[in-house]
């Protein structure tokens, strides 16, 4: 009789055991297909293949920008500045909110449209909410003799480009 | 003629019956059942105080916000029956609509300034509850569904501030999604998936499209159910003078002035 009591009361426990088995199951799974799905859900949003132009860019020949000189090429958001020490690229794009600057020859300084940043023909802040200053970027001579710019390229400031 | 008896013998036909099953008849049981019995209805308390339906009472300014959403519901996807979300259209459509479509420029308008009022009324909505109190328990989840429906009124103003394509939206979403990337080390992240790459392009211009039309109006409509439900749930419209006493008593500036309606 005793005996018939205590079976009952393990397949009691078992019962429960197995059912708790199925929800920390059920559950695990869950949890393992959401986690997958929220990798394919970022792999699916994050596109594989961009469209965008190309960051280096052909400046073209050096001889067409005159001596103190600041271009701004607007389609790609860089300066070719001509300055006594060499040529050097400016990044256009301010670096508080990505608007893109303009060169103020009366003021000899770049101002931003958006909210008011000035930077000097050098790339410094003078004013204005932009954390930093406007980075250089990487410029080379080509083969060709053209100049080239890495707009992905970052480089230490007064790293003139001597032709 | 009496029309009136026409009207009862249609609400008493099989196929009004077998639509609208509350059955015919002005009795509170009936007029209780029609509200109830419809899926639309339901979602609002069977009664409402006669007083609570008056200007005072709420201004109307929530029935108001969901006016112009369904303003703009309705004149968007009349919009989007011109409009292409892709970069070489999207500026010209947008033309089009005001100087060559027929009521182009009436629906392109009424969508604008339709926006621009639901905004105002949310804020205003939400001015009117803080200032009345009613946000307060047992409202105060109702009040957080509030607050999700002001941010998606607010990025559903974002993601439409794109789709003109020109200079005002491009620089507009360029400066907003540079504030996203201002987000600690996910910032960068957000603003790849936000705009579909690095820069405001076709992706962006698509994104911006499929969250301004699909996602987030659908959102929307889910949490204004809710939001609508929650008013039945949590005790009907708020009314300052069916609070208890002693709760009373704790608001000094509305009790010196016991109206009927807060």
């Amino acid at each position: 009789m005793s005996q018939e009591k205590g079976k009952a009361r393990t397949d009691a426990i078992d019962d429960l055991n197995r059912r708790q088995f199925f929800v920390k199951l059920g559950l695990g799974s869950l949890s393992i297909a959401a986690a997958g799905t929220t990798v394919f859900a970022y792999q699916f949003l994050a596109p594989n293949v961009l469209f965008e132009p190309s960051p280096v860019i052909n400046a073209g020949k050096p001889e067409s920008y005159p001596l103190d000189s600041v271009t701004l090429d607007v389609n790609s958001g860089i300066y070719i500045i001509h300055a006594q020490e060499g040529f050097f690229s400016l990044s256009a794009v301010c670096t508080h909110l990505g608007c893109v600057t303009a060169w103020k020859p009366e003021l000899g300084m770049v101002v931003c449209p958006c909210h008011g940043s000035k930077f000097r023909q050098n790339g410094e802040k003078i004013e204005g909410p932009a954390p930093k200053p406007l980075p250089w970027k990487h410029m080379w001579i080509s083969d060709d003799g053209d100049l080239m710019v890495d707009r992905s390229t970052d480089v230490r400031p007064m790293q003139f480009v001597r032709v | 003629m009496d029309t009136s008896h026409y009207f009862e013998q249609v609400r008493a036909s099989r196929v009004w019956r077998s639509i609208f099953r509350s059955g015919t008849g002005t009795s509170t049981l009936h007029r209780s059942l029609a509200i109830q019995q419809n899926v639309f209805l339901h979602l609002f308390s069977t009664k409402v105080r006669r007083r609570m339906l008056s200007f005072s009472a709420t201004w109307y300014l929530g029935t108001l916000t969901f006016g112009t959403f369904l303003l703009l519901v309705a004149t968007g996807i009349l919009l989007m029956l011109y409009y292409h979300p892709s970069v070489p259209q999207a500026y010209a459509d947008t033309k089009d609509l005001q100087f060559v479509v027929s009521s182009g420029l009436f629906l392109r308008n009424l969508h604008r300034w339709s926006a621009h009022a639901m905004v105002f009324l949310v804020f205003a909505h939400m001015f009117k509850v803080f200032y009345r109190g009613a946000y307060r328990p047992p409202r105060e989840f109702n009040w957080v569904i509030g607050i999700v429906l002001l941010l998606i009124t607010l990025l559903l103003s974002y993601t439409g501030y794109l789709l003109p394509w020109d200079q005002l939206a491009f620089w507009a979403i360029t400066v907003g999604s540079n504030i996203a990337s201002a987000v600690p080390l996910l910032g960068k992240k957000i603003h790849f998936l936000l705009l579909g790459g690095n820069a405001v392009n076709a992706n962006a211009l698509l994104r911006f499209y499929v969250l301004h039309c699909m996602i987030l109006p659908l959102a929307a409509i889910f949490f204004i159910a809710v939001h609508f439900w929650r008013i039945r749930k949590d005790g009907g419209l708020y009314a300052h003078s069916s609070e208890p006493a002693a709760a009373r008593r704790r608001a000094p500036v509305a009790a010196a002035t016991p109206r009927e309606a807060q």
